[in-house]
């Protein structure tokens, strides 16, 4: 068993996320997350281009030629592949892709659209909005569980952690303009669920120690149990990680923004486990009688 | 915690190679057919469109609070009330009665038995609610009436849609309902939805009416548009034919023009009033009105009294068929909107087949060797447990014939990753116990006691998770939440009956090792 100091840099890496907070509480408010389809509505194309030649001003330039509104064009893995976004979004019209693709073929030659999503500002708004009641709903379901099963300054902990790696995670999104679609909202929830996981391993060992050792501290405690946790932790987050790495370099273009969220959360689900959720035990000067207390009621 | 009855070893194994059947027979073809489930792939795998459709009901609401109103007229006629300026604001009638009658006309639509009051009996709920004013009445839909109304013009809509994507032919659509005024639509495989987009996009109201002489529009006609955008008409309001009265359309070559047409074939009340109205009207001509526009306009030169007849309009042999298709299948209730579209190509789909399966066993491998690097002969335990569980979950999911998405592969990737943490906790748990524990029996079996509270709240947690996406999400993310949800399952069954067996087997072997983990 390791027996490192953890404890010693509480306050450290303590200030340090609450800067990280801050700073992704103001890159979310006012530079804001770059919403894909799903939740601005508008259309995307995934085009594959015959030859290597297409740049992508090129295809920029014939799509402002084709009044879409805002157009957005991105590589997509292959050089010969290309994300298109823009603003207008007309199903409405069966020939509206079937135009596109003609004057998007007469300008750079043959093209294959891969994939084509098209969503209407009513959905758009709906699946933005069912998305965060998603996120909402699954903080409020853990830290339910989690009173529950713990006393309520386990649950804050454990909620402070979550909120923690959920900010800083979408801060990231939003500092590299990284695209928030359907499936981050999915990565979002998975984090929840991991950052969860890792602090209630450490947490029920606190909760085991503070029961066996009256006289230890809780700020030495909670070290003495995040040193006996640590190798756990290190593995499930190596493998958790090593699975996830597979994913982001192996499973294809549209899995990468999903795969790249899962990491920030994993990496910072770990930290928070850490040195956010065991902090405010000690905050809240935690000790055997805070349990003993509950269990007798 | 080491000690297994036979009885569960038997059912563990039984159960485990059940499912692991299940799981392999996506891949194999076995001759029997004792099971002949298969996971189905998502859109985003096989290649398909996906299409929402929202009814826009106003016609729909409007039209029933015209033939409303004739009810109402008519009603209250027979019992000597006066009801008169009617007009329709948006779901409301309102209309003014003579001062004297409005006691009586209150009490008649308080009624809950009167007859314009048909929802009474069954649904406790009048069809419509009404405030008065002056002697003014203003009847409104009730929630209830509403919804009753918008339901029955969504089964409406979705029979027809129905009739039209299988009248197209692609395989295995999946048409469903989604709340009270949308209709989603699955075309798996399809490529290209630009025909089944034009085809839902038509109402096809059809109507047959004449053109009138006058050149003004006034009470009882209205200007029209030809089709092409070019001409316009003054046609009757008079109704002579609708669609409905149609029970065959197909595209056919008129030989002396060779111009595609489409022949139609008139039920036996239409051919009588088709042939009425033809014989009255020889020299007149005659507007056939598709959704307001019209197709052409031919003039009568003999009355048809056959119940058959042709529209001719300028058509390909496409567009004749899918005219025929649209006539065929009837007409919609009210038009319907696409608000949502994806489609994937079919080499898409496999390329994220093939990427997916790549990287499943890319780190699958990466878990599997790391694991025995950590653990040794208890890695190879652990990994044991992991293919199994592999094995579970594929199993299950077409025990369920779940839908398998791109997100959802990415579930099972990550499912490999988060299993071994069961095992790690009491592993790691184990290690603890051996440094107080000599005999290695009681160790390990306070290991697997020890850690198990702290395993299923962790699992909890990511459960929970999982269970709110799969009521809040949506298509392929939806297909995460389901490998998520389940591989926490199958991990805890595999690490709680598949590792705990072998461990407790070998362990009871080597007993009196010295470093055993």
């Amino acid at each position: 068993m390791t027996n490192l100091a953890f404890n010693k840099f509480y306050k450290k890496f303590n200030v340090l996320s609450l800067i990280l907070i801050i700073i992704s509480l103001l890159l979310l408010l006012f530079k804001g997350l770059n919403y894909g389809v799903d939740f601005k509505g508008g259309t995307l194309i995934e085009v594959r281009t015959d030859k290597n030649s297409n740049n992508i001003s090129l295809i920029r330039d014939s799509f402002n030629q084709m009044n879409l509104g805002d157009v957005s064009v991105k590589k997509f893995g292959n050089e010969t592949d290309f994300i298109v976004k823009f603003e207008k979004q007309n199903s409405n019209d069966p020939k509206f892709i079937e135009n596109i693709k003609s004057k998007l073929s007469n300008s750079i030659g043959d093209v294959d659209f891969r994939r084509v999503e098209n969503v209407g500002p009513k959905v758009s708004s709906e699946l933005l909005k069912s998305g965060v009641i998603a996120i909402t709903l699954s903080l409020a379901a853990m830290l339910i569980y989690i009173w529950v099963r713990f006393e309520w300054q386990f649950s804050l902990g454990a909620i402070m952690a979550i909120f923690h790696d959920v900010i800083i995670t979408l801060g990231i999104f939003s500092l590299f303009s990284l695209e928030i679609n359907l499936s981050i909202v999915a990565a979002v929830l998975t984090i929840v669920g991991y950052s969860m996981n890792d602090t209630v391993v450490i947490f029920d060992r606190v909760r085991e120690n503070l029961k066996k050792y009256a006289d230890i501290k809780i700020f030495e405690l909670t070290n003495i149990s995040i040193n006996e946790t640590l190798s756990r932790t290190i593995i499930t987050s190596i493998t958790t990680l090593l699975a996830l790495l597979s994913i982001y370099l192996f499973g294809g273009e549209i899995l990468k923004g999903f795969s790249f969220a899962m990491i920030l959360g994993v990496v910072f689900g770990t930290y928070s486990s850490i040195y956010i959720a065991n902090p405010i035990l000690v905050f809240l000067k935690v000790s055997q009688k805070t349990i003993v207390k509950e269990e007798k009621d | 915690m080491l000690y297994f009855s036979k009885l569960r070893i038997i059912t563990v194994i039984i159960f485990t190679l059940l499912l692991s059947y299940f799981a392999l027979s996506n891949f194999f073809k076995f001759d029997d057919n004792l099971f002949n489930k298969n996971i189905n792939l998502g859109l985003d795998l096989q290649g398909g469109s996906y299409l929402l459709l929202e009814i826009d009901n106003k016609p729909v609401v409007t039209q029933k609070l015209q033939s409303k109103i004739l009810e109402f007229k008519k009603y209250f006629k027979d019992k000597n009330l006066i009801l008169k300026n009617f007009s329709i604001d948006k779901n409301s009638i309102i209309f003014e009665v003579n001062s004297n009658d409005v006691e009586q006309v209150r009490k008649i639509l308080d009624d809950d038995e009167s007859e314009i009051n048909p929802y009474f009996q069954q649904y406790k709920s009048h069809q419509f609610d009404f405030t008065e004013e002056n002697n003014f009445f203003k009847l409104s839909f009730s929630r209830y009436g509403l919804v009753l109304l918008k339901n029955s013009s969504l089964d409406q809509a979705i029979e027809i849609v129905r009739r039209r994507v299988d009248e197209v032919g692609t395989n295995e659509p999946n048409i469903l309902k989604r709340g009270n005024d949308r209709i989603l639509v699955e075309l798996p495989g399809l490529d290209n939805p630009d025909r089944i987009k034009s085809l839902l996009g038509k109402t096809a109201n059809l109507t047959f009416q004449f053109i009138t002489q006058k050149s003004e529009q006034s009470f009882g006609s209205e200007k029209l548009q030809f089709e092409d955008g070019l001409e316009e008409a003054i046609v009757s309001k008079r109704i002579i034919l609708s669609g409905d009265n149609l029970v065959d359309a197909k595209p056919t070559m008129n030989s002396q023009t060779n111009e595609t047409v489409v022949s139609f074939t008139l039920d036996r009340v239409g051919a009588k009033k088709f042939g009425k109205a033809t014989s009255s009207g020889v020299g007149k001509r005659l507007a056939i009105v598709l959704d307001g526009k019209i197709i052409s306009a031919p003039s009568v030169r003999e009355p048809i009294i056959g119940g058959a007849g042709q529209i001719s309009g300028n058509f390909t042999f496409q567009s004749a068929t899918d005219l025929a298709l649209l006539l065929r299948s009837g007409a919609l209730p009210a038009p319907l909107n696409i608000i949502e579209e994806r489609t994937v190509g079919p080499d898409l789909g496999q390329d994220s087949i093939d990427a997916g399966i790549l990287s499943l066993i890319i780190g699958f491998a990466l878990v599997v060797l790391f694991m025995i690097y950590k653990y040794k002969t208890f890695g190879f335990i652990a990994n044991l447990a992991l293919v199994t569980n592999l094995l579970l979950l594929i199993g299950v999911l077409t025990l369920f014939e779940a839908t398998l998405t791109l997100p959802g592969i990415a579930g099972i990737i990550l499912t490999v990753g988060m299993a071994v943490d069961a095992n790690v906790l009491i592993f790691e748990r184990i290690k603890e116990e051996i440094k107080n524990e000599k005999n290695l029996i009681i160790a390990f079996d306070s290991g697997y006691t020890k850690s198990r509270t702290t395993i299923l709240d962790a699992n909890v947690t990511t459960l929970i998770a999982a269970f709110i996406l799969f009521f809040m999400g949506s298509g392929p993310v939806k297909g995460f939440s389901v490998t998520l949800g389940v591989g926490i399952l199958t991990t805890l069954f595999s690490v709680y009956f598949i590792a705990r067996l072998i461990t407790s087997l070998y362990v009871i072997k080597n007993k009196d090792k010295e470093r055993i983990i």
